[in-house]
């Protein structure tokens, strides 16, 4: 093919911020994610008034999903798009302004929480005046984005950048509806929605979140990095048509199943539980197209570290949309719901899928947009990769213990009827799984330490030899 | 409970879309399964390549094509049985407040007969019996505990039961009153009325009733305001009244003493913003039969000083 020829000068710059942030925010959102673990070991620990865990809980949350996931999903999606649409980004200024507008949302972030402003809907903590910047931020991307699939010089849309360009579009509509209020102050506001409808509201926006942000853009990530690390066709076209469309069309309706047993009617709760469950294979789908894509290559595990980390990741995100939907069935939530087992559930999403395929895709990246043939160490890799692995698993299988035994321990009755145990029981049962958490989230944290003097090391090698550019030179393409 | 049935139209526009759904997943898996031109694993390609990324034509997996199958079925099949698509009620005409009921009076009828087992015998004689002291002890942690303490020793603004400092009564009729009923206490606030140097003068008399330090000279002062205002509850001598549920002011039992207030600094507070102690009713969440075990219960707790 004459694609080395006609190769455009991309432009790197902005992804390159965003790739390096990712890694920053990735250590600080999982520090205080690490400090919060133990404060529910040791709850005294840094308990003032601005860093008990009811402040810091929110910032761990934005700090890991918004700052780190964010980063990650700016860097790979418009890394990705440039190249599956061979040409530069579209907007270049505007693409600078939401690297310097979303840094300062997580900025903004960092000093309200803690402070103790926060509008108290889950993931959407943050008061309106952030709100609308992160909603001026977010369109400016739309328009950055989907401006550059319009200049694309390639005759389709590469389906990478569907995921991408459903999250986008997805997450703002969730944002700005979620996010009405009516303020009463800089710094307070009030929901424009009442009752079980607020409810509702922030749970198809929460659910979402999860559905959009941390699902379809990191699937977005995963059908660029997995086929490109690989060298392998990516497995069917066909199913990733099918469940590209089956999950956007059944995720939006799940959200209910995070109020089974409330205030909401029954039907919306049955509609949520029968949605979530249609949902298992659409999210299937691309577990399977990740893991075939690399039949064929399966000896490269035994040498790329990276391959590793993107092939782990299918697995958890495979583990964790099975049991999602099982959990979305009313009697199975009626155990699990409020234990530690909707915790382990998370994390086996957010450490073993979104944090492992974006550490992945960044150690793929990461080298691209500095100009250098790889990372500065490959043995680093592979510690950041067993460390990850062994970190989430036992996170994960302390918090189904604890989920599990807590939820038998409160439902749990005595010949007359009354409860066995009091709440207390189950908080003092539950001290070794959360210790066993602090230590899994511990050897994660630092395995992240090792990612980030990793990428410093890779940077000065690209700074000595002077390949740093803010759009790329042509390059040779494997056709 | 209350009507959450919908509009027409919004009942008709949930079950449309709801439909549309689901049955469009059908026709996705079917009509991409039927324009499949490989129906075993192919090398073909679609033709296409981004960033030198292609796409093998592959079909889809069959068993994860049954799989979707499968849950579209069992979905279908649950939305017949049970409420879902708008105001159609399902089948099986269930409802969660229907299940709750059921659960509830299933319980009844099997734990009932624990409790009215020992219904006939007085609170007198089963504040001394192992057997009836274990249940009515759980009955006090599930429902008592969260507010007096597993102990029963109280905590701030959550009388101790152990004592015999009563509010409103410690006899076997008080406490059950209380239980069954439940209180509501209002001391009003009086900031408005005595202004900051009458609160001072007040606090330094009522804290001279059970023999702290005071200032005698605010004291004096304090007393006459005492006698205006307060007596009428807390009674001339400052010993309270049951009827009222007003604390006796002279003995060293402080309701609202905050952990990190003097008690005099408490008692300011206490006469600037005024106190509202409410005391859930019992019976009608806990019928007879409990309430009567539970008097047991916390009438044994003060008897065991």
């Amino acid at each position: 093919m004459s694609l080395a020829a006609a190769h455009p000068a991309y432009d790197y710059r902005t992804v390159r911020q965003f790739a390096i942030m990712a890694v920053v925010w990735g250590i600080v959102g999982m520090a205080v994610g690490v400090l919060i673990a133990a404060q529910l070991v040791w709850p005294e620990l840094l308990a003032s008034e601005y860093t008990h865990f009811g402040r810091l809980r929110p910032l761990h949350t934005n700090a890991v999903i918004f700052a780190f996931g964010g980063c990650a999903l700016f860097a790979t999606s418009y890394y990705c798009v440039q190249r599956t649409c061979q040409t530069p980004l579209a907007f270049p200024s505007l693409a600078r302004f939401t690297f310097w507008g979303w840094q300062l949302v997580i900025v903004a972030a960092v000093i309200t929480l803690p402070l103790g402003l926060t509008s108290t809907k889950e993931y959407a903590e943050l008061e309106w005046p952030i709100d609308i910047l992160i909603a001026a931020v977010w369109i400016s991307y739309a328009v950055v984005f989907l401006g550059t699939i319009a200049q694309r010089k390639t005759s389709h849309i590469y389906v990478a950048n569907w995921f991408f360009a459903a999250f986008i579009l997805v997450v703002a509509v969730l944002h700005i509806v979620n996010s009405a209020v009516v303020p009463v102050s800089l710094f307070k506001s009030y929901s424009a929605y009442s009752g079980a409808m607020d409810a509702m509201v922030q749970w198809w926006y929460g659910h979402n979140a999860v559905g959009f942000f941390l699902t379809a853009g990191f699937l977005g990530m995963m059908y660029y990095f997995v086929p490109k690390q690989a060298g392998r066709p990516v497995y069917s076209y066909r199913l990733s048509i099918v469940h590209f469309w089956a999950l956007i069309a059944t995720y939006m309706w799940a959200g209910a199943h995070h109020l089974h047993y409330s205030a909401l009617p029954d039907w919306a709760q049955s509609v949520g539980m029968v949605m979530s469950l249609i949902l298992l294979a659409p999210s299937w789908g691309g577990m399977i197209n990740g893991v075939m894509t690399l039949s064929g290559a399966w000896h490269k595990l035994r040498t790329d570290p990276i391959l590793r980390f993107l092939v782990v990741s299918l697995s958890f995100y495979g583990m964790s949309t099975f049991e999602g939907p099982m959990m979305s069935i009313k009697t199975v939530n009626a155990l699990s719901h409020n234990t530690d087992w909707t915790i382990g559930h998370v994390h086996s999403g957010a450490l073993g899928w979104v944090a492992m395929v974006s550490i992945g895709s960044l150690y793929h990246l990461i080298p691209k947009v500095l100009g250098v043939a790889q990372m500065y160490s490959t043995r680093l890799i592979n510690l950041h990769f067993w460390m990850s692995t062994i970190g989430t698993v036992l996170y994960i299988a302390a918090m189904w213990v604890n989920g599990i035994m807590q939820g038998l321990m409160w439902r749990a009755v005595n010949t007359d009827g009354t409860l066995t145990y009091s709440f207390i029981d189950s908080v003092e049962a539950s001290y070794p799984g959360w210790i066993v958490r602090v230590i899994g989230g511990a050897i994660f944290l630092i395995g992240m330490l090792v990612m980030m003097y990793n990428v410093y090391m890779t940077v000065q090698d690209a700074k000595r030899q002077d390949t740093i550019r803010d759009t790329s030179t042509p390059e040779a393409q494997p056709a | 409970m209350f009507n959450d049935s919908l509009p027409t139209f919004w009942s008709i526009w949930v079950a449309v879309i709801t439909l549309l759904v689901i049955f469009g997943c059908l026709w996705l898996i079917w009509i991409v399964r039927k324009s499949e031109p490989y129906k075993e694993e192919t090398e073909e390609t679609m033709g296409h390549s981004f960033d030198g990324i292609e796409e093998y034509d592959n079909p889809l997996p069959r068993w994860w094509y049954f799989k979707f199958l499968g849950t579209i079925v069992f979905g279908l099949g649950y939305l017949a049985l049970y409420p879902g698509l708008g105001n159609f009620q399902g089948l099986l005409g269930w409802t969660s407040t229907k299940q709750y009921e059921e659960e509830v009076a299933a319980a009844e009828v099997r734990y009932g007969p624990v409790f009215a087992a020992f219904a006939d015998q007085p609170v007198e004689v089963l504040a001394s019996d192992p057997e009836a002291l274990e249940v009515g002890g759980r009955l006090y942690s599930n429902n008592c505990a969260v507010c007096h303490g597993s102990g029963g020793k109280g905590a701030y603004g959550f009388p101790n039961l152990t004592d015999d400092d009563w509010l409103y009564g410690g006899s076997v009729e008080k406490i059950r009153e209380s239980l069954n009923v439940g209180r509501v206490a209002n001391m009003p606030a009086w900031q408005a009325t005595l202004g900051d140097a009458g609160i001072e003068e007040t606090s330094h008399y009522v804290v001279s009733l059970s023999g702290r330090a005071h200032d005698e000279t605010l004291a004096a002062k304090g007393e006459q305001h005492y006698q205006t205002y307060c007596a009428a509850c807390h009674m001339p001598n400052g010993e309270g009244m049951h009827a009222l549920g007003a604390p006796n002011l002279t003995d060293d039992v402080w309701l609202y003493k905050q952990p990190n207030l003097t008690v005099i600094e408490s008692v300011k507070l206490t006469l600037r913003h005024g106190r509202q102690g409410v005391m859930p009713a019992q019976l009608p969440r806990l019928g007879e039969d409990k309430v009567h075990l539970l008097t047991a219960y916390v009438y044994s707790l003060s008897q065991a000083n």
